[in-house]
């Protein structure tokens, strides 16, 4: 029985290429994705902080912002720009996913928060990200790094704030608006009082030490209140301001409800259109059909145009039924519709020619699943969550199969956000047509 | 053995088809003429090149080289050797189908029709996957035709039945004949083709060796055997195969 099971798969080659090839793909593109070191997103960056002005002074440290802003520039790929009309301009042209701006009173804002505990040192970060996947890939990396700046600036501040309340306790020297001070320090107080107290009469004249207890509980006061608003500040220093710029986005659930509506309708479509093809030749039929009755091209758009008929009524009920929960724009129905027949057409004609590929009904369910499943993965990966080489090959399958643009197509319609429908909706057509030629091609050796 | 038939108009000619499958030729120079009415049987060992042939005359193949002439305007009748149906569908609806993708005039009256001529009226609305394999057989050569073609194909037709499903179709055959249809079969039963058909083509390695009669076959190997079979494989071991 082995050596017939073994048999018979040297006479499958293309199962038996698949079952090969499939693993060994996948399993270079998920070593290659682990390898490879993120993507960093592109971000314009203005800083208004003056060359040489981010130094903060506070107690006897300083904390120097700009050696922050190079560990935020480790994660993002910046652009610096020199105004914030030309850091916006370079994210509604897409040359950057966010800008970020820097106001020039930033340092001021942490002198303040560190000094008084009053002030809100803000950065502000403009996103426009069409793709909500891509938009939350943005934001958890500066989100990250800002993280990491407020670590470091709480640690630094929390080391002086402690250094400055064991002098308080002890003494020593600290450095107040550029004079050094001596600090007696709470214990030698209390050593001064309790050997005054001892040493006295009871009359005895005590003004010089008492001025000098008097003196540094004043300091001690100070300095005790220094220190509070310093611990207070360290939590979240700094707040990043997020903002849109002018346009629609795609709300995260529509965006969802589109993915779920395109994997349904490429699923249905694609394993549809595969199967009735392949029927035709387990059925004996396709030869008789064929020698006359109706031309090859005939038949595979009928098969196109069925899956795609049936897939698309089904997509719609679906976002019908999800519209119930999740705001999707009704106003756009027609748009819902063109989005869905256009990659029902674009999913069929890439089902027929899997259909025509595999000839077995069984053959091509597998083969629909193994080429579909990859597809919708690789289309949902952000573009810059990967790097280099690995984006470029995950970009070309994204655009020579129709889940991607079906999938733009169908966020439009649902919340009309960016890029509109033209584009995608060219794209599908394109597509429907290359792979209707190639299944065309395929049936050569159909019958 | 039926007697040659009488000369009757031609209605298929085919001259020099070849068939290459890259370096292989599964057909190579065959001509003959098709007659109204007459029964011819394909005969010759596997791979001789009888269902290329039957391809090429039902235009599922096209000839590397040579060409067909047709002098009816009634198209030719199919019938692959695995029934080519809907499995899922019933009777009725298969035929009616196709009668509708050959444009018959009438679709609903030629399905009737055809559902008469093939015994299966009370079967009409059952799923062809569920009918016996002779039954099925007769669906698919129902189809083949419902076009009302000037000459029927049929590749190995009796090859799925059992001796009482096949005297049930020789005569199905036989009565097509008889109303003026050409009909063409393939068939490994030599014993067959000597009992139902007019005349013989004999197919070896893509060659045409012989075109005539059952008795012209026997008489071409001396006339003292007394069965064709004996005959065919004498014919052959004569050429070396």
């Amino acid at each position: 029985m082995f050596v017939k099971d073994l048999q018979i798969l040297r006479r499958s080659p293309l199962l038996v290429g698949l079952l090969v090839v499939y693993p060994i793909v996948l399993a270079l593109m998920i070593g290659f994705a682990l390898s490879s070191p993120p993507g960093k997103p592109k971000v314009a960056v203005f800083s208004e902080v003056a060359p040489g002005q981010g130094k903060v002074n506070f107690g006897s440290q300083q904390i120097d912002i700009s050696s922050y802003a190079q560990q935020l520039y480790q994660s993002i790929d910046p652009i610096k720009v020199h105004s914030r009309d030309e850091a916006i301009a370079k994210v509604q042209n897409g040359q950057a996913l966010a800008a970020l701006i820097i106001p020039g009173d930033l340092v001021g804002q942490i002198r303040s928060l560190i000094q008084t505990g009053v002030g809100s040192p803000t950065v502000e970060l403009i996103l426009n990200s069409r793709d909500p996947l891509e938009r939350q890939f943005v934001q958890q990396t500066i989100s990250a790094r800002v993280n990491e700046v407020e670590q470091a600036v709480s640690k630094q501040v929390l080391q002086v704030a402690v250094a400055d309340l064991q002098q308080v306790l002890s003494g020593g020297t600290v450095n107040i608006a550029g004079q050094n001070v001596q600090l007696l320090g709470l214990r030698n107080s209390r050593a001064i009082v309790q050997g005054a107290i001892a040493a006295l009469p009871a009359n005895s004249p005590l003004r010089p030490a008492l001025r000098q207890v008097v003196g540094f509980a004043n300091l001690a006061i100070q300095g005790l209140g220094f220190a509070s608003p310093v611990l207070g500040s360290i939590g979240t220093p700094l707040t990043v301001d997020q903002r849109q710029l002018a346009g629609r986005t795609t709300p995260t659930d529509a965006y969802a409800t589109a993915i779920a509506v395109v994997v349904s309708l490429m699923l249905v479509t694609l394993l549809l259109a595969a199967g009735l093809l392949a029927i035709e030749r387990a059925e004996n039929a396709y030869s008789r059909l064929v020698r006359g009755l109706i031309s090859p091209g005939a038949l595979l758009g009928e098969k196109i145009a069925l899956a795609a008929a049936c897939a698309s009524v089904l997509a719609l009920l679906m976002s019908v039924f999800v519209s119930l929960f999740i705001h999707l724009e009704w106003s756009r129905f027609e748009l819902w519709v063109l989005a869905v027949v256009l990659g029902g057409l674009a999913f069929g004609a890439l089902g027929v020619a899997i259909g025509a590929v595999a000839r077995e009904l069984n053959s091509a369910s597998l083969l629909g699943l193994l080429v579909s499943l990859p597809v919708a993965f690789v289309a949902l990966v952000p573009a810059n969550a990967v790097s280099g080489g690995l984006k470029t090959v995950l970009d070309v399958i994204a655009f020579v199969f129709p889940f991607k643009a079906a999938l733009q197509a169908m966020s439009n319609a649902f919340s009309g956000t960016p890029p509109g429908m033209v584009g995608p909706a060219f794209h599908l057509l394109v597509l429907a047509v290359v792979f209707g030629v190639l299944g065309r091609l395929a049936l050569r050796r159909f019958a | 053995m039926p007697a040659a038939a009488p000369a009757s108009a031609v209605t298929l000619t085919a001259r020099s088809l070849t068939k290459r499958y890259g370096d292989r030729t599964a057909l190579r120079e065959v001509s003959f003429e098709l007659r109204a009415g007459e029964i011819v049987g394909i005969i010759g060992p596997n791979g001789a090149g009888k269902t290329t042939l039957l391809s090429i005359l039902a235009g599922t193949l096209k000839p590397s080289q040579g060409s067909l002439e047709r002098f009816s305007d009634r198209p030719l009748g199919w019938v692959p050797q695995q029934p080519a149906l809907y499995s899922k569908l019933s009777v009725a609806q298969n035929l009616m189908l196709f009668a509708r993708l050959e444009k018959v005039a009438d679709p609903v009256a030629s399905t009737q029709r055809m559902l008469q001529q093939t015994g299966l009226e009370d079967r009409a609305d059952e799923q062809v996957g569920k009918l016996s394999g002779g039954n099925q057989q007769r669906v698919n050569i129902a189809i083949g035709l419902l076009c009302e073609p000037s000459a029927l194909l049929l590749d190995e037709p009796s090859a799925s039945l059992d001796p009482r499903q096949r005297e049930r179709l020789w005569e199905f055959i036989g009565g097509l004949a008889g109303q003026g249809t050409t009909v063409m079969f393939s068939t490994h039963n030599v014993s067959e083709a000597e009992h139902y058909a007019t005349r013989i083509l004999m197919l070896v390695d893509g060659d045409l060796l012989f075109v005539g009669s059952p008795v012209e076959l026997v008489q071409a190997v001396g006339g003292d055997r007394h069965d064709l079979e004996a005959a065919f494989v004498h014919f052959l071991h004569e050429r070396g195969h």
